[in-house]
């Protein structure tokens, strides 16, 4: 079965390298070759609330994950199943108050309570924070 | 209809709502309005300790996948005690290293949560669970100083290498899983012990993958390599936490799962933990040796700790995995109240963790100084101390079980290890203090903890045959 395995794994490697054609063109030889040259760079800034909604996400994600099989089961587990599920649900709940209370879902300044007190920024710094320092 | 027992995972479930409210109180509490949030997670840790008081000689199970037979009950009194002394110190340093309070403590309460599920578990799914509740909060905590970017950095790597490690785990366990068809360390071991004459390959990898995964989590040569970084970079009550707590829980899974699962195979992963404890306790110490800072040192120390506790472990006997109890309650006392110190005498802009930094320490704070003599002579083997005891135990243990070559290894590097011990100590008493800021002074809760582990230490040293006689009672019943 390993070397069966092998056998695939690798003969796939060894015969395309052999077999396949090699005409290689400047897009195809880029690190990320998806037969589009490549608009831009890839290290933008992108703001730190997407990484937490993507996180939040995956949280609630799991939770409807859990959900629907126990849905589907809620006969056969009865009342154990409905407590162990509402008690899955209660300690996601804690997570999401928190979330909220520390506002990871407030999108926009006015959400910030120390921005009506912060100093405007000028055009420079709106620019540089907008395209970064390198440009 | 099932009937559901819940009892063994009663100390967990208090430790887990503790979590929650501190968690939920953070998040209602006013900007800048002060809670006692520390004493809600001591309330907790008080309740996990009391039910697994409680619990003892009972044996329950819950689920079929958690016990707390007093092997696993002992060491939740250990990881209680680890829980309550970081509480205790970073009281007083919360506020000084502008640690975000609540979060600091629930990310603790889950990474202990962790912790006991980890040393309770007899399931490797359910330990893989635990391994990695514990280690990513205590990748948090690592990094929990965001604008110190030693402490960023310490966390990235640890989290790196731990994912690795982690992964390593699950594929032993999934090997196993392939070999035995099933998870539950009970199943597995009859199957084991069944086929040991002629072992299944894939056992035999699984068995290697999951040393690997363990030896990382208790920081053995050679997976060894995150932890100098990790505990220089975190916060100095962090490194007290994971280099007592980690390592105790990894060290009882590890435990668990060699002396019980796969201790019929004890003769192909016997050699190899061989070399690795021979490696982990000298390099440890030769290591150490070298370093300036104090953390580092300890860092070192604490992987040359690691290897004695292999030592035990590699015995094998009911003297050894006693003396593995005995040694991770010594040393979890003792490296705590050291780290404690460091603590305390660190500041927000710098840790105060050269060596030239205690230089004199003696003359401005004679309590601390005595006191970080005392832990550092208990780390290094001193008769009086927790430390002599310990080592004796699990030197015992190895020459009872013909380990010699091992034990006169452990006995040389523990030797040389004096040396860096009592390099510090002569730095606080014996040499003049340099023009450097004074630290700031302690007060009254940090104090409390340091004087209880302190007594903790001392108790075990002069009068362990209590001590002693639980852990031998906790092993007598399992495995």
């Amino acid at each position: 079965m390993v070397a069966l395995g092998a056998v695939v794994g690798l003969g796939g490697l060894v015969i395309s390298g052999l077999v396949g054609p090699s005409n290689p063109t400047p897009e195809k030889e880029a690190a990320y070759e998806c037969g589009m040259p490549p608009v831009g760079d890839a290290r933008e800034r992108q703001s730190v609330k997407f990484y937490l909604i993507a996180m939040i996400f995956l949280l609630f994600d799991i939770e409807v994950a859990f959900l629907y099989p126990w849905a589907m089961a809620m006969r056969d587990l009865g009342w154990p199943g409905l407590l162990q599920i509402t008690l899955f649900f209660a300690i996601l709940v804690v997570g999401y108050a928190y979330i909220w209370r520390k506002g990871v879902l407030d999108w926009g300044p006015e959400s910030d309570p120390d921005y009506k007190h912060a100093p405007r920024p000028g055009p420079a710094v709106i620019k540089r924070y907008r395209y970064g320092t390198r440009h | 209809m099932t009937t559901y027992s819940f009892d063994a995972v009663i100390p967990i479930v208090c430790v887990i709502l503790a979590g929650l409210v501190v968690m939920l109180a953070e998040a209602f509490r006013g900007r800048g309005e002060k809670m006692p949030l520390g004493g809600l997670a001591v309330i907790g840790l008080v309740g996990a300790a009391a039910s697994s008081v409680l619990l003892w000689n009972r044996n329950a199970t819950s689920f079929g996948v958690v016990t707390a037979d007093n092997f696993a009950l002992f060491l939740n009194l250990v990881l209680v005690a680890v829980g309550l002394m970081t509480v205790l110190i970073t009281a007083q340093t919360a506020d000084r290293d502008k640690l975000p309070a609540g979060e600091f403590y629930a990310t603790a309460l889950f990474a202990l949560v962790g912790m006991m599920l980890m040393v309770q578990a007899s399931d490797l799914l359910v330990m893989f669970l635990a391994l990695e509740t514990m280690s990513i909060a205590v990748y948090v905590m690592t990094g929990i100083r965001r604008e110190a970017v030693n402490g960023t950095e310490a966390a990235f790597k640890y989290f790196l290498l731990g994912a690795f490690a982690s992964a390593f785990f699950l594929y032993g366990v999934a090997f196993l899983y392939g070999t035995t068809g099933s998870t539950s360390l009970d199943r597995i071991g009859t199957i084991v012990a069944s086929q040991a004459m002629a072992p299944n390959p894939l056992v035999l990898m699984a068995v290697g993958m999951l040393l690997v995964g363990f030896a990382f989590k208790v920081a053995a040569v050679p997976f060894h390599m995150w932890s100098p970084d990790a505990y220089e970079g975190a916060p100095a009550v962090v490194t007290g936490f994971m280099s007592t707590g980690v390592k105790a829980a990894a060290i009882a899974g590890f435990t668990r799962v060699f002396l019980s699962a796969l201790e019929p195979m004890i003769g192909y992963w016997a050699p190899a933990l061989w070399v690795i404890a021979a490696a982990t306790m000298v390099l440890g110490t030769v290591v150490g040796v070298q370093q300036t800072s104090i953390k580092r040192m300890l860092a070192y120390s604490s992987i040359a700790h690691g290897g004695y506790l292999l030592l035990g472990l590699l015995a094998g006997s009911d003297v050894g995995k006693a003396s593995i109890l005995f040694y991770l309650a010594a040393y979890a006392l003792t490296n705590l109240g050291a780290f404690g110190i460091i603590a305390l005498l660190g500041s927000y802009s710098r840790d105060n963790d050269n060596l030239r930094d205690y230089a004199g320490l003696w003359h401005s704070h004679p309590v601390l100084a005595t006191l970080m003599a005392l832990f550092l002579l208990s780390l290094g083997g001193f008769p009086p101390t927790a430390g002599f005891i310990a080592k004796w135990y699990v030197f015992s243990a190895a020459i009872g079980a013909g380990y010699y070559w091992l034990a006169i290894i452990g006995f040389l590097s523990s030797v040389v290890s004096v040396y860096f011990y009592l390099r510090i100590v002569v730095m606080m008493f014996m040499t003049d203090r340099d023009a450097r800021p004074v630290p700031a002074p302690v007060t009254g809760i940090a104090l409390a903890g340091l004087a209880l582990s302190l007594a903790g230490v001392l108790y075990l040293g002069v009068l362990p045959s209590q001590v002693i006689e639980w852990a031998q009672a906790s092993v007598a019943t399992i495995f």
